[in-house]
């Protein structure tokens, strides 16, 4: 079981089984969401519109986690008026579920342009649309991971990515423009995955966030807003 | 902390104490322990029971060796000038430096007498000069309005948190530089707690106010500055938001956080 930073037990049993119940909770929560990119991930690519459908429906229970986590977090802050450590956790708590519940609607968002899609024959092969992919779904599988581990090294690693994710965003753009330019018919398709291109720039800065609330979790120090790595050491 | 071992702080410190041990006939019950303590502001002492840090309060009035056997190291600064040593009256390092216990302990007498008693002792006669002290402690200590129509009853009929603001109000009545407080709140109702947390703060303008409290929150809401003892030891001293934020001791992060033991 994943601890914030110190192995050890609160005295008071029922607090400990909060916290611990609202850590379960987040990794229920990142689980979905990590299961919601990488099915529409795949929809998009096998043009699965039944797959696109079901990962929609995945979103209702991350938005009921959404509210359960909340109302956890709520509840132990008035009850236990946490502090130090374990109120970095319950504050990085509420925060996190806000990534998490956008990033899950920007999964929801990819799938409903795969559905678009899929009425049409393909553009084109996907060349780097694939490797944004894998990129944005590493961040999001790590950073979830640098949260259960506590692990700063691994948070600061997730944020570093982002610039990989924009510049993989800058690069589909300026294709799906000489798409656009060659001939007209060509706007429905290109406009849709150029959406799905900006979904997935979307989340990785959401997945950059989460790292950033890890560091915060664990060292009490905000990067947010400044020199990201060099201040973050 | 610094190289020497002692907390310190930025603005001017009102008490510097160096080295200070408290020992019970040959066993050390705390120290050494340097800190030194901000004027107007309020210095809160948490630990758990036993960990020293009521003898710490009580050895910066020079309380503890009123009890048997008890002998004590080091120097306590107030202001520059020693309160230990040969030839220096606890009875004037009292005056200076005032002490608010647990329980309150109000004198059989009036609440008027109860607040002049300390001046009467410091030899003041005049009753007009006596009347405007108190009416000022009684003020300060939030006090005033609900009993001056009844000065000259009782203060054993006043409830539980008035007592306590009679007891502060007859410390402040000498006007000492430092109020001592030994859990102050801890036999009240939490309204009459609010409200000697109020007057703590209020009071912190013009004093310099330490306070043990065992109420890790009541540290957290008064406190500008908290200091935390283990085992007869200042594990860490921060500012207070600091301590109850990002502690960067192991073991304070423990016992505020409720894993001790």
């Amino acid at each position: 079981m994943i601890r914030a930073n110190t192995s050890r037990e609160h005295t008071n049993r029922e607090y400990e089984q909060e916290l611990r119940r609202l850590r379960e909770q987040l990794l229920l929560m990142g689980a979905k969401v990590e299961e919601i990119i990488n099915g529409s991930i795949r929809a998009l690519i096998d043009r699965d519109s039944t797959l696109a459908e079901q990962m929609i429906a995945v979103d209702r229970k991350i938005n009921q986690l959404e509210i359960a986590i909340d109302e956890l977090c709520m509840q132990v802050l008035a009850r236990r008026q946490p502090v130090a450590s374990d109120l970095r956790f319950l504050t990085t708590a509420l925060k996190l579920v806000t990534d998490l519940e956008r990033i899950g609607d920007l999964g929801v968002n990819i799938c409903e342009r795969v559905l678009e899609l899929n009425g049409e024959p393909p553009l084109k092969p996907y060349i780097d649309l694939p490797n944004m992919m894998r990129e944005v779904q590493e961040m999001l599988h790590e950073a979830l991971d640098a949260f259960v581990a506590a692990d700063v090294e691994r948070a600061q690693r997730v944020i570093a990515r982002d610039k990989n994710v924009d510049a993989y965003y800058t690069q589909i753009f300026r294709e799906l423009l000489t798409y656009m330019m060659e001939d007209p018919r060509n706007i429905f398709r290109a406009t849709r995955l150029q959406s799905i291109a900006k979904y997935l720039e979307r989340i990785g800065d959401h997945a950059t966030n989460l790292g950033e609330l890890v560091i915060f979790m664990v060292k009490g120090k905000d990067i947010r807003h400044a020199g990201k790595l060099s201040d973050a050491g | 902390m610094s190289a020497n071992g002692a907390a310190k702080v930025e603005p001017t410190p009102k008490l510097i104490v160096s080295d200070l041990a408290v020992f019970y006939d040959s066993k050390k019950a705390m120290g050494p322990v340097s800190l030194d303590i901000v004027g107007q502001h309020v210095t809160a002492l948490i630990g758990p029971s036993g960990c020293g840090k009521s003898t710490f309060l009580r050895s910066l009035n020079r309380m503890n060796e009123l009890i048997p056997g008890c002998r004590v190291e080091g120097s306590v600064k107030l202001d520059g000038d020693p309160i230990y040593g040969p030839g220096i009256d606890p009875v004037a390092v009292r005056r200076r430096i005032g002490m608010v216990f647990q329980r309150s302990n109000p004198f059989p007498k009036s609440i008027q007498e109860n607040v002049a008693y300390g001046l009467r002792i410091g030899g003041i006669t005049d009753a007009s000069d006596i009347a405007g002290r108190v009416e000022r402690a009684l003020t300060q200590a939030a006090l005033w309005e609900e009993v001056r129509d009844r000065l000259h009853e009782s203060a054993l009929g006043l409830s539980g948190g008035q007592q306590q603001r009679l007891c502060i109000a007859r410390a402040l009545a000498v006007e000492p530089e430092v109020l001592l407080m030994d859990e102050p709140a801890s036999a009240l109702d939490p309204i009459a707690t609010a409200h000697i947390e109020e007057l703590i703060n209020e009071l912190s303008a013009n004093y310099t106010v330490v306070i043990v409290t065992h109420n890790m929150q009541q540290a957290a809401r008064v406190a500008d500055y908290t200091a935390f003892f283990y085992l007869g030891e200042l594990v860490e001293f921060d500012r207070t938001d600091v301590i109850f934020t990002k502690p960067s001791n192991s073991r304070t992060e423990d016992y505020i956080t409720g894993r001790f033991g």
